[in-house]
């Protein structure tokens, strides 16, 4: 096997050091009833050819082939990725590398990740970030748990029921154990979350948002910062499209105390959903308070400037039950992309293409309405939005399957009320042709 | 300086991001605008002026991160024993399976009968991953070896509760992972600390005496952070399961032991893999790793949600699980990395992987040998995966663990892991892992043992150490003092 470097020769040789005969008697002392018993039920091994062609097989056995017909995002979204960053940050001195626990041997990516932080500080208004989070769900969760510490005496948090059903469940998740409750915030008829409800909440710990939330509609989060902070709790946005922000006003912007959200479109593949990237980033005051692991500047002792994980008191291997999370492992890699992601856009690039997403989605939007669909909420959307359809949609879907073309996902697998309705989502990777496509076959 | 590789080497400075750059540069290709313009009709004061990025050329770029990455050091670099992490080889080949087409371009929120091929992976993985560790069932849903942990201390929160019990404290031994104690107080269990006993084991009798009624149960690692095969844990687990409680295992340490071990058989009720270490998929400095959970036929009802289930040809997604956890994760875990398991998995068949645990206890064993004549070993019995030592010996010198590590870096080495675990002051714990071969682990055992000569006859060099790399010892306390998170 090409991975197991020993030959026979130096196997008996190593065993002499250890003063064995067989590999099998470094076991020994090993008591028989923890033994396993026979062999592995495991297939191979396959050569290189062989797995290669079994891929293949397996390729096959999928119908997403191409980001160019998937008019679904909910999530999970497409968007073209330049082939810079893939080729340099699958250089192996990044991905082959460790946590940067020895400084002096990983300038590369505590640089990287310092350069991330502070982009995604910047995209979302907000004074610092930390090194990522798994993803964008469970993210949205530590930042719950992590104002929850904030406002000790307070047990409640409040979430909107427009953000994403998966990212609710991990919260539910998360707080289980806790002695937490956890209220849910109904939508009004723009698609925006209800807030009125909040100033009778007693013990209220935090309110959290999504936005662009899982319907595509941008929320008024001044107005609701304002209504939140008035009830004396933290305001919690989350976020599964950042390029929502090259656009539109960044949650810090309008008082957000805790940013957090899924930074997959910033260069990572859909890959079936993970790995994806938490983002998330707090006002400086609380940064104490940040789970997860950061990166801090600081110098060498020739005065030069260099990159270490800092803050660890608030970490598991030093406060060991009273960490602040017990993350060890994040999102290295995905945050290191993000960070060239950013990087290739530029300031100017994220804005254009931003505004791209929203022409696309725009152009889809009113070709379906024209055709005969109905939005289900009137608030103004962002690459994403649901529609109605008075004579179903379901066929139409069926149809347009047939092309290659996936359009849209029933709203009803996780909002009962709202069977039948869709979740459509357009972004720079789809082109005109295939707009019209779909919206020729709901007129027809 | 012959020993190591680590002789010389010609680096770059380069400026952080912003730092470089004008406006209006771009390292974009933009795609061309098919569609109007709609922007105008957006509300106003719901508009933003954009981030505050730098704008960078695609040269900037890539000289930039090039740059960056001469500062790093990876697996592919050299050799990096850093105990407890198994920083193994990290295939090429995995890299491609997981980029196929149809498997890197799966949509996670689409029918099942739209992913039958990503879904055959993960129902197999389920399957292979049962087999290793002769559990059960499988969950793949966590995202990394902690939240592996998480998964397990709700299932058994889960459990505990559906059976209307309330237990409130859990067992974790001084000698088990560092993340545990976080991960049980995550859950709402007080870790209750459990001294090792003399030879570096569980003490079979502190367990009977501290498991009581409101005790969950045990979080043990084994092989523990010692690198030492627990040998009394079917009686510890005897004594835990009396009274009512689990065992989790923590199967970080899982690459000593494929094939040879069988975890239900120990008694083990859960216990999550790190498949960024046995299972060979790459660390990227920090992840992304992942921690699939297995369990016993008892405990499936509470795996995270979904799983993979097979109805004759077809695969399915079962969410439908009332006593589930529920999920961790917004979609299926960290997806390409359980892919380039898989294809390792099936790379390596079953004799190969045993084969894995043999040569990487060998290696340690090997290493253990080799250097207990200058380096104190902090429990004199054979190991697993991983040898501990201490600077014990060194203490005549002034020389401590950290000086020593420092100065391997100088020679070209990956340190091994230091001051953990607790319980063995000065600890250096190293795993070299199976995919280094003799030759190159005789070199780093060379060049340790020249370190020791340095300590004794020429310490200052060690205090000065790294001198060699892009930066020297850091002010960690400036950095922690005073928060600069962002430029």
């Amino acid at each position: 096997m090409r991975y197991l470097p020993h030959t026979n020769e130096e196997i008996q040789e190593m065993l002499g050091v250890t003063g064995h005969n067989r590999l099998e008697e470094l076991f020994d002392h090993i008591p028989e009833e923890c033994r396993f018993l026979g062999e592995m039920d495991i297939p191979g091994p396959l050569s290189e050819w062989d797995l290669g062609e079994h891929f293949q097989n397996l390729s096959a056995n999928s119908q997403v082939t191409s980001s160019k017909t998937l008019l679904v995002g909910a999530g999970n979204y497409s968007h073209h990725l330049p082939h810079i960053v893939p080729s340099l940050i699958s250089r192996s001195e990044f991905l082959t590398a460790y946590t940067p626990y020895q400084p002096e041997m990983a300038q590369g990516t505590l640089q990287g990740i310092f350069e991330y932080q502070t982009l995604t500080a910047r995209l979302l208004g907000m004074e610092v970030a930390n090194a990522s989070m798994y993803d964008g769900a469970s993210a949205l969760a530590e930042a719950l748990l992590m104002a929850l510490r904030i406002k000790k005496r307070n047990r409640t948090v409040a979430i909107s029921s427009a953000i994403h059903p998966h990212y609710r469940k991990v919260v539910h998740s998360y707080l289980q154990p806790g002695p937490f409750e956890i209220v849910e915030l109904e939508t009004d008829p723009e698609g925006r979350t209800d807030l009125s409800s909040i100033q009778q909440i007693d013990d209220l710990a935090a309110v959290a948002l999504q936005s662009p939330n899982f319907f595509g509609v941008i929320e008024d989060l001044k107005s609701a910062g304002d209504t939140i902070h008035s009830t004396k709790s933290l305001f919690v946005t989350c976020f599964s499209e950042p390029f929502a922000y090259g656009l539109f006003s960044s949650p810090g912007s309008c008082g957000a105390d805790i940013v957090c959200g899924e930074g997959q479109s910033f260069g990572m593949p859909s890959s079936f959903g993970g790995p994806g990237l938490g983002m998330f980033a707090c006002r400086k005051k609380h940064q104490r308070n940040i789970p997860g692991r950061v990166v801090g500047e600081t110098v060498d002792i020739e005065g030069k400037r260099g990159y270490v994980l800092t803050l660890s008191t608030r970490e598991q291997h030093i406060r060991r039950e009273k960490a602040t999370s017990n993350i060890c492992s994040n999102q290295g890699i995905c945050a290191l992309t993000a960070a060239a992601y950013m990087a290739s856009l530029g300031g100017t690039g994220l804005h254009k293409i931003a505004q791209l997403n929203y022409d696309k989605a725009a152009y889809l939007k009113k070709g379906l309405i024209q055709s005969g669909a109905k939005p289900l909420f009137d608030g103004p959307t962002f690459n994403e939005f649901v529609l109605t359809f008075p004579g179903g949609f379901e066929s139409v879907r069926k149809r347009l399957l047939e092309k290659g073309i996936i359009a849209g996902i029933d709203l009803g697998l996780f909002y009962e009320q709202y069977r039948g309705a869709y979740l459509f989502c357009a972004t720079e990777t789809t082109k005109k042709e295939i707009l019209d496509q779909v919206i020729e076959e709901v007129r027809s | 300086m012959t020993y190591g590789p680590g002789v010389s080497g010609l680096i770059l400075e380069e400026p952080l991001l912003w730092e470089k750059g004008k406006k209006g540069r771009s390292a974009f290709s933009m795609p061309k605008q098919d569609v109007p313009e709609a922007v105008d009709e957006i509300d106003h004061d719901l508009l933003g002026d954009g981030p505050d990025f730098p704008d960078l050329s695609e040269v900037d770029i890539v000289r930039h991160y090039t740059r960056l990455s001469t500062w790093n050091f990876g697996v592919d670099t050299g050799m990096y024993p850093l105990g407890s992490c198994t920083m193994k080889y990290n295939p090429k080949i995995n890299e491609k399976m997981a980029a196929t087409n149809g498997i890197a371009t799966a949509h996670p929120m689409l029918e099942a009968e739209l992913c039958q091929g990503p879904l055959e992976i993960m129902y197999e993985l389920q399957r292979y991953l049962a087999t290793i560790t002769g559990m059960d069932a499988v969950s793949l849903q966590p995202a990394a070896g902690a939240q592996g942990e998480m998964a397990g201390m709700l299932i058994f929160e889960a459990y505990f509760r559906k059976k209307g019990e309330k237990r409130t404290k859990i067992l974790i031994p001084d000698t088990a992972h560092g993340t545990n104690p976080a991960s049980a107080a995550l859950c709402g269990f007080t870790p209750v600390p459990l001294t090792s006993g003399k030879d570096g084991t569980l003490d079979v009798e502190s367990v009977a005496e501290l498991m009581d009624e409101e005790t969950a149960g045990i979080m043990l690692t084994n092989p523990n952070t010692l690198g030492l095969f627990e040998d009394s844990i079917n009686e510890v687990n005897s004594i835990v399961h009396a009274k009512g409680g689990l065992v989790y295992g923590d199967g970080a340490n899982m690459n000593a032991v494929m094939g040879i071990v069988d975890f239900k058989r120990c008694g083990i009720d859960v216990i999550h893999l790190n498949l960024h270490k046995t299972f060979s998929t790459p660390h990227g400095g920090g992840g992304p790793g992942a921690g699939p959970v297995c369990v016993t036929s008892e405990l499936e009802e509470f795996l995270p949600i979904p799983r993979v289930t097979k109805e004759g040809d077809r695969f399915q997604l079962d969410s439908d699980c009332p006593y589930s956890i529920g999920r961790l994760n917004a979609f299926f875990g960290n997806y390409a990395v359980l892919v380039k398991a898989y294809s390792y998995i099936l790379s390596m068949g079953a004799d190969n992987l045993k084969k894995v645990s043999q040569l990487a206890v060998l290696n340690a064993n090997y290493v253990r040998e080799s250097l207990r004549d200058v380096l104190h070993l902090a429990y004199d019995k054979p190991c697993m995966h991983e040898c501990v030592f201490s600077d014990r010996m060194q203490h005549d010198y002034k020389i401590t663990t950290l000086d020593m590590a420092k100065r391997l870096i100088d020679y070209g080495y990956h340190p091994p892991t230091i001051y953990f675990p607790l319980v063995v002051p000065g600890a250096i714990m190293i795993e070299p892992t199976e995919t280094e071969n003799k030759d190159d682990i005789d070199q780093f055992i060379r060049t340790f043992k020249e370190v020791i000569r340095e300590a004794q006859k020429d310490s200052e060099i060690l205090r000065q150490a790294p001198t060699r790399t892009k930066v020297r010892r850091l002010d960690e306390t400036l950095a922690a003092r005073k928060p600069c998170l962002c430029g």
